[in-house]
């Protein structure tokens, strides 16, 4: 069983079953809190803001019982005086049961847990990893159509840089599943994704234009940002190609659309209210996705 | 064919790493940190060979290189070899060969990468030999030759 949860890449596909069927077990104590892991501490170490992620941390915490102990303003604290991340994170598994750490350094989740030796969740190292995303992705799918395999997803967007979208692709790799990737040419999905979605034999295509979607289950909206364009011109016309509206929601029939959300632009107010919206649904299903996952590594569940 | 033999192994005891793809010497001496040594060091750049046309030689006296060291030219140049000289005579010939993981010698050529902004060991994972690529253990990136020559100078 895993130690840490640092990147999708250590999972197999028994670890991810797990833990979706023990977030499901935690779904009534999402609502009502309980006493599992009573006494138990969570360090949590927030390097830069990252208010949404260490709330839905902080709440999984409390509904399991336990405490939350830690920062999330590097001011405040003696990284700023030049204290090392090895030192912070060895000082604080000595405070607590388990940490959860968002660092913009990139591999920084896999040092912290090579110093603890209590449990390290990553809850983000800049554009590498943010796994936990990745679990209440699929736990929503799945909760959704009561199955991974034999699904269709789209995902639409910032294909290049968008980590959700890597991991997902990565994970759901796992599955039975085809996969749209929907982009504009300098935003396509990086060619080692493509490469292990051909080693696992997994069916997808690639497409520019919204217009061309076929059907499918699920649309993985992503944002795209300005600072990927070179031209603000060439920003613009990409936003407006892949926003979901009342209009281009017409061509995506009754697909469910996702979105690792904050959005900006991609997702129109109006959408919010249609059946298609699942992105507020998935933001919720982090609390008990989390509440497994702490669970888990806090040994508190047989 | 006996002047040869001679030049390569004309040192006392150390090491003399042979078969080195042609131009690459250089780099070598650099992820060795020969060009801090105090022992005598003797390059040979370009000097005709039968098998690949063209080779590089390093002669290193005084020093035995290290398996790590050893591995670390596997990056560079797999088809080198590795002569362990004695009192004149090679020793021991050792194939360079590629470890599966690669440690401490490179860094990563990924500038948010942790390992460029706190003291860690760097550790890649060699996912393919040929072509080459290799992938961070912390940050998860993949290099490939030219980046690997790139974080080698
Ligand atoms: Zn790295």
């Amino acid at each position: 069983m895993l130690h840490d949860v640092i990147s999708i890449r250590d999972f197999e596909k028994q670890d991810i079953e797990r833990i979706l069927a023990l977030a499901e077990d935690m779904e009534p104590l999402a609502r009502t809190g309980s006493d599992l892991a009573k006494g138990k501490i969570l360090s949590s170490l927030f390097f830069e803001p990252s208010t949404r992620t260490m709330l839905s941390f902080h709440a999984a915490m409390e509904r399991l019982g336990g405490s939350v102990i830690g920062f999330s303003d590097t001011d405040t604290t003696s990284v700023k005086k030049g204290e090392t991340l090895a030192d912070t994170v060895a000082m604080m598994e000595r405070y607590s049961d388990a940490i959860v750490i968002r660092n913009p350094l990139e591999g920084s989740a896999r040092l912290a847990a090579e110093v603890s030796r209590v449990p390290v969740i990553n809850a983000g190292d800049g554009s590498n990893q943010h796994p936990t995303q990745t679990l209440l992705d699929l736990y929503t799918i799945r909760k959704e159509f009561g199955r991974l395999d034999g699904l269709t997803v789209a995902m639409l967007g910032d294909l290049k840089y968008g980590r959700t979208v890597h991991s997902l692709a990565y994970a759901l790799s796992m599955y039975d599943v085809s996969l749209v990737l929907v982009s504009p040419t300098e935003l396509r999905m990086p060619p080692e994704v493509i490469r292990h979605l051909e080693e696992t034999s997994v069916p997808y295509d690639e497409i520019m234009r919204l217009e061309d979607m076929p059907p499918v289950d699920v649309v993985y909206a992503t944002r795209i940002q300005k600072e990927r364009f070179a031209d603000p011109n060439e920003y613009e016309k990409t936003k407006d190609a892949y926003r979901i509206d009342r209009s281009t929601l017409t061509l995506l029939g009754d697909a469910k659309i996702m979105h690792p959300l904050p959005r900006v632009s991609e997702i129109a107010k109006e959408v919010d209210t249609t059946p298609n919206a699942l992105y507020f649904t998935q933001a919720g299903n982090g609390i008990p996705v989390r509440m497994a996952v702490l669970a888990l590594l806090l040994g508190v569940v047989a | 064919m006996r002047t040869k033999e001679l030049k390569v192994s004309a040192i006392m005891d150390g090491t003399v790493i042979d078969h080195i793809a042609a131009g690459k010497a250089f780099t070598v001496v650099k992820i060795l940190h020969l060009d801090q040594t105090h022992e005598t060091v003797t390059i040979a750049s370009n000097v005709p060979s039968g098998v690949t046309g063209k080779k590089d030689i390093v002669k290193i006296e005084h020093r035995v290189l290290s398996p790590e060291e050893v591995s670390s030219i596997a990056l560079i140049s797999p088809n080198a070899t590795v002569n362990i000289i004695d009192d004149y005579e090679v020793v021991e010939k050792r194939l360079v060969e590629l470890p599966d993981t690669i440690e401490r010698i490179l860094r990563c050529s990924n500038p948010l990468c942790i390992t460029n902004h706190e003291e860690v060991r760097t550790r890649f994972n060699v996912e393919t030999k040929a072509p080459l690529a290799i992938r961070c253990h912390y940050c998860e990136r993949s290099m490939k030759e030219k980046d690997v020559l790139r974080v080698l100078g």
